[in-house]
């Protein structure tokens, strides 16, 4: 799984891990139906709030003034958390992260954890890094749970088994649960309510006698101090308040400056999300609170790639992001490959635009997926605070083919071009200077329309590479200028 | 170290935010449509249904035999009391009264049946009813280990109708848990399923005050 720097060891570039994925029929089934489920629900449950657009600019704005002020809020949310009775730990990378929680697991002489559902400790690898040093932690999400149990890797930010279908994860269950302890119900069926059933009774015991608690947050409010944890299923609570000890892991750019800011975000999120008005639980803690719940609290704010990020003004934008997951749900390339061709815990159009500015692109899987797009747009449009993805992907494509200044690991850097890049440049060069010169444009648009009978599929020589995964458009029977100066523009359509 | 990053990535120290009042345009709604209290109540027991809650209404007069009957309709043995829920409510309780003490360990509460309790704030849009851990509500973890969870709402006085509205009532020091209908997955072919790990049986009791309506 998920290594220190967070990639999938030995991941294939996207288009090799894509090519393989649209091939596998029962994948792609089990994701069209659950895209296609909850894309129509999402539509129905936005539809129902007349100020929505009115929401997603304030969400968009709130998210955008807390990261342009983001060291005066972090240091004010230090202040409240520690005033509230928590201890605040700082993690510049994913491996400070990982030493950090397991010196607090080990401080509690406790050697098994129960964890919420969190994308910053997916994102570190935290599991593995407990595991190698003799701490199991028990994920207690009914999607992390099949995916731990099943020795898989995460394919949906919301619903990590998205891949899976109910008899494969039934299987699992019958297969897997007695290895981790109470085994699932002889005979059991595949109906979804039998198998949240099973998760029910096989986690109950890992609640009620854990000691340690970790999870992420969906906001950390700086006025106040207050964590915010959006769930459904429960197992969130139990974790936050069954346990003498908790630990949250949350990333920098979670933060909102007041109270009043979550009015916006848990009318956008849950919507967003599971299409519904409101998820069934949510949780929010200030510090620690005598004789309920645990009774000592740490917060890690973790960096791990976040402030890199931060110095792109371009690509700054993804760190808006609320992690509802509604941009994977319209995605047509994620509804055809899945999460896991994309190679990250970020899959999907916000992980094509996260995991490379995130870890950088020197790997080649960070550098396919700005690519793994069709700059449709549709993710945009569904983004509750308007994180134009289309805009980032071309900016990190450029800088892909072209290299130019980066920030990594605090310093600033000048990325070379990415190897296999050279017939992109050499197109984008190209492209630039026909763009410059219109009279050069319009002769080769109209030479290219009388001559497209004879166009093949892939392009010839070092543009191969490029059509290999591509078919060539085809190219129209008369170029779009010459169409709209006979039609004058359209007007007399009938000529 | 991480402090130092952000302001380098900002291009300096960012001092203090004066501007958060003019960068953020608030003309988004304080709520959705414009209803009277008795429509507001309304719209609350139809959204708290259509996540599965089950919902009864009553008068103050009634309340204690409404408590009384669903606890002895779930057959209740037991139930988890709250320090200070106002007693007239499960006066006609039969079942054992459980009170939860902080030296409990939580595998001491899974045998409990049913929990009885007030709630700080319903919002109406949402279906939601949120609990602040005052006395009459318990710890927290009071309505998450049993199976079955009785809320009473006193209406109209605590019924809002937005969340905009809830969080100008909550106060943010205490520990909140807002709950909409009960546990539930989409986790299944984001198929959504009822019935995960907190209670598996919400029921709210929407007690009106009496004289109101009138």
């Amino acid at each position: 799984m998920s290594g220190m720097s967070g990639t999938f060891v030995g991941m294939p570039a996207f288009p090799k891990a894509a090519h393989d994925a649209v091939r596998n029929q029962t994948l792609r089934a089990n994701l069209r139906h659950a895209t296609h489920t909850i894309r129509d629900k999402r539509a129905r449950a936005v539809a129902e709030l007349d100020d929505w657009a009115g929401l997603r600019e304030a969400g968009r704005q709130i998210k955008d003034h807390a990261l342009r002020h983001l060291d005066r809020y972090l240091i004010q949310l230090e202040e409240a958390v520690q005033a509230a009775g928590g201890t605040v730990h700082w993690a510049a990378d994913a491996d400070e992260a990982n030493r950090i929680v397991t010196r607090l697991v080990r401080e509690t002489g406790e050697s098994e954890v129960v964890k919420v559902k969190s994308m910053a400790t997916q994102e570190i690898g935290l599991n593995e890094h407990l595991e190698a040093r003799g701490i199991h932690a028990y994920e207690t999400d009914l999607a992390e749970l099949i995916v731990q149990l099943g020795g898989d890797r995460p394919s949906h930010i919301l619903v990590p088994a998205i891949h899976r279908n109910r008899g494969e994860i039934r299987d699992i269950f019958v297969k897997e649960m007695a290895r981790w302890g109470r085994p699932a119900p002889d005979g059991l069926p595949d109906t979804p309510a039998e198998l949240a059933e099973a998760a029910r009774l096989h986690l109950r015991e890992k609640f009620l006698r854990a000691k340690v608690g970790i999870s992420g947050a969906n906001f950390m409010v700086a006025e106040t101090g207050t964590l915010v944890v959006v769930e459904s299923e429960g197992n969130g609570r139990m974790c936050l308040t069954l346990p003498e000890t908790l630990i949250s892991v949350v990333g920098i750019e979670k933060i909102v400056p007041t109270w009043r800011d979550l009015e916006v975000f848990l009318q956008t999120l849950p919507r967003s999300s599971t299409a519904e008005r409101m998820n069934p639980y949510t949780s929010m803690w200030t510090g620690t609170t005598d004789t309920d719940g645990p009774h000592t609290f740490h917060l890690v704010l973790l960096d791990n790639g976040r402030t890199d990020t931060l110095a792109d003004e371009v690509g700054r934008q993804a760190l808006r992001c609320i992690r509802c997951s509604a941009c994977l749900n319209v995605c047509p390339v994620y509804e055809r490959t899945g999460g896991h061709a994309y190679g990250s815990v970020y899959p999907g159009p916000i992980g094509a635009i996260l995991s490379p500015q995130l870890r950088g692109t020197t790997s080649e899987i960070d550098a396919s997926v700005p690519y793994a797009s069709s700059l449709c747009g549709a993710c945009y449009e569904v983004c509750p605070v308007a994180i134009d993805i289309p805009e980032v992907l071309v900016h990190l494509r450029e800088r892909v083919a072209e290299g130019g200044p980066a920030t990594r690991r605090g310093t600033k850097v000048r990325l070379k071009p990415a190897k296999g890049h050279a017939a992109e440049r050499a197109a984008m060069r190209a492209s630039r200077w026909l763009f410059t010169h219109p009279a050069a444009l319009a002769t080769g648009q109209r030479l290219a329309a009388r001559t497209r009978r004879f166009h093949p599929r892939t392009i010839p020589g070092p543009g191969k590479a490029w059509t290999a995964t591509r078919d060539l458009p085809t190219v129209p029977a008369e170029p779009f200028r010459d169409w709209w100066q006979r039609t004058n523009g359209g007007k007399d359509a009938d000529k | 170290m991480i402090l130092g990053r952000v302001r380098r990535a900002l291009g300096g120290p960012t001092g203090e935010p004066a501007t958060y009042e003019t960068d953020i345009d608030r003309g988004y709604l304080r709520e959705h449509g414009a209803r009277t209290t008795e429509e507001t109540v309304e719209l609350l027991a139809e959204n708290l249904a259509d996540y599965r809650a089950i919902v009864h209404r009553c008068t103050d007069e009634k309340l204690s035999e409404v408590v009384m009957r669903l606890l002895a309709e779930r057959g209740a043995q037991t139930v988890l009391v709250p320090p200070e829920l106002p007693a007239y409510w499960i006066k006609a309780v039969d079942a054992t009264r459980i009170y939860d003490h902080a030296a409990n360990t939580p595998a001491e509460l899974d045998g409990v049946d049913s929990v009885v309790t007030a709630c700080a704030v319903a919002i109406a849009e949402t279906g939601t009813i949120v609990l602040d851990g005052s006395p009459d509500q318990g710890r927290r973890r009071v309505t998450l280990v049993p199976d079955h969870h009785v809320c009473v709402v006193r209406v109209p006085d605590q019924v809002v109708s937005s969340v905009p509205q809830a969080l100008e009532r909550v106060d943010p020091t205490r520990p909140l848990t807002w709950i909409s209908g009960p546990s539930a997955t989409s986790d299944i072919e984001l198929d959504r399923v009822e019935g995960v790990h907190g209670p598996r049986t919400l029921e709210v009791v929407l007690c009106e005050e009496d004289g109101w309506l009138q």
